[in-house]
């Protein structure tokens, strides 16, 4: 194996982060980063369900048929996540409400089919595991990150506590209504691929065209 | 071929291509078996939690809506307390005995065609509306009708609102409108949730003394004035409009005017 179990946790994070590097998974990152408690939440749940659907994946792999694969880690993932939900609907009522139909679009992340067709397909179900544990919280690393600058500064509050008092409350702070908005988490997401890219450079992708100095004649 | 023999029906069937139509059926009918097992065990071991945390979340809004509700309390004691729930048929604006107000079920009774109603005339954008509805009633210690607490909804900008409107026992007063399910947009039309928002219904009118329907949810006061005016929500139009579409139609005669009506002559 060429990584140890440390670096498959870790790569994820910075190294080779799904969403930053793979631009994976971006359109729930959209969808549920307007407050950090809402993006803990999905953070735990997409992670449990990419390390556990890896790791019954890659338990299977040397059974599934090929010509069935997709199906067959679609009915493994879609299982995990109906028993999240369900779950959640259970134990953490008032998260579930905020929630509702992006538990269920865990089914369609990328970052759960990407990490079982191109790590859980071919490697040992520990590994498979580790893998998803480490990409559901590279994942979650942005989520977080997302979720802090648009809660802050859209709510004023971060996991629900307010820390600028906004004016509709009788404070001083007018919140940016665009970051509380979907499309916002697009400038944030771009700004933190940006912010990545300069501090890793090895990240930034080769042009596909070259710029040639063409002699005047 | 001995070799092949010697082994058992299982350690044949692994080593089988996984590829070959007899594995690949298997595999998906086994894998489609197991997934629903344990799908349907995990939903059906945890429905009564979901149902206690749905009924719990409802009690808590009434509870809400009607100013009663602290931090703390038995939420089950003090609702069961509190408040008497009766099913009201809407035509008639009388409480009916057809049905056990411990099971019946609005949104149920909403999609029966045989207890509800297509609606042609839809503010609301509700399609069916039930004509049974499960109404609460808050009774002082004297017994008298307090407050009664009417469940409505409608559509606002992206999901159906699910609320509860508290009307004083003058069948005029509003105390309190809150909602206890949406999904409008977290910061602008899900201001409908917001405490300084909610508290700006309290004290206003329904009907003018004409009887006529005035209550509003705009920017401007209509010419009614203010008692009859809730200021809309910023950045929130859409919502804001939706808001006084599914009052107004609910306050109307295809809502709880009846019961209202009987409210106010003190028979019901």
């Amino acid at each position: 194996m060429a990584q140890t179990r440390r670096e498959m946790l870790l790569d994820p994070l910075v190294d080779n982060n799904p969403i930053t590097l793979q631009v994976l998974g971006i359109c729930s990152a959209l969808a549920v980063t307007s407050s950090l408690k809402v993006a803990l939440v999905m953070t735990l749940a997409v992670t449990l369900v990419t390390a556990f659907s890896s790791m019954f994946i890659s338990i299977l792999r040397n059974q599934i048929p090929s010509s069935i694969r997709i199906i067959v880690q679609m009915v493994i993932i879609a299982s995990l996540v109906i028993l999240v939900d369900q779950v959640l609907k259970a134990y953490a009522f008032e998260i579930s409400k905020t929630l509702s139909v992006f538990v269920g679009l865990i089914i369609t992340n990328c970052i759960v089919m990407g990490r079982a067709e191109a790590f859980a397909m071919k490697n040992p179900p520990m590994a498979s595991f580790i893998d998803g544990i480490g990409n559901g919280l590279g994942y979650g690393l942005i989520l977080m990150l997302v979720g802090f600058f648009r809660e802050l500064f859209g709510s004023g509050s971060l996991f629900g506590v307010t820390i600028l008092e906004t004016v509709n409350n009788g404070g001083w702070y007018v919140p940016n209504g665009l970051l509380l908005l979907p499309p916002s988490a697009f400038f944030v997401i771009g700004l933190l691929i940006w912010a990545f890219r300069t501090w890793k450079p090895g990240q930034v992708e080769e042009r596909e065209y070259k710029i040639q100095v063409v002699e005047a004649h | 071929m001995s070799e092949q023999t010697n082994k058992g029906a299982i350690q044949r069937f692994l080593e089988a291509s996984p590829d070959s139509t007899g594995k690949t059926l298997f595999v998906a009918v086994a894998l489609c078996l197991f997934a629903s097992m344990v799908v349907s065990a995990a939903a059906v071991a945890l429905r009564p939690t979901q149902e206690a945390n749905k009924l719990k979340d409802k009690q808590i809004n009434i509870l809400q809506v009607a100013g009663l509700y602290e931090p703390g309390v038995d939420i089950t004691e003090a609702f069961s307390a509190s408040f008497e729930p009766k099913v009201l048929e809407l035509a008639t604006g009388r409480f009916t005995d057809a049905f056990d107000v411990a099971t019946f079920d609005d949104r149920a009774s909403a999609d029966d065609p045989a207890t509800s109603t297509a609606l042609e005339d839809d503010p609301a954008s509700i399609g069916r509306q039930s004509k049974y509805m499960t109404v609460y009633l808050l009774k002082d210690d004297a017994g008298e009708i307090d407050k009664v607490i009417l469940p409505l909804h409608g559509y606002g900008l992206w999901s159906t609102l699910y609320g509860f409107i508290a009307v004083e026992e003058n069948a005029n007063d509003i105390f309190g409108l809150q909602f206890y399910s949406h999904a409008e947009t977290p910061g602008l039309g899900a201001e409908v949730d917001n405490p300084r928002w909610k508290a700006l219904w309290n004290g206003k009118r329904l009907a003018d003394d004409n009887g006529e329907l005035q209550i509003t949810v705009a920017k401007t006061a209509p010419a009614a004035g203010k008692d009859f005016h809730v200021d809309a929500l910023s950045g929130a139009t859409l919502t804001s409009v939706g808001v006084d579409n599914l009052v107004r139609f609910w306050m109307g005669e295809t809502g709880y005017a009846p019961f209202l009506a009987n409210l106010k002559a003190g028979d019901f």
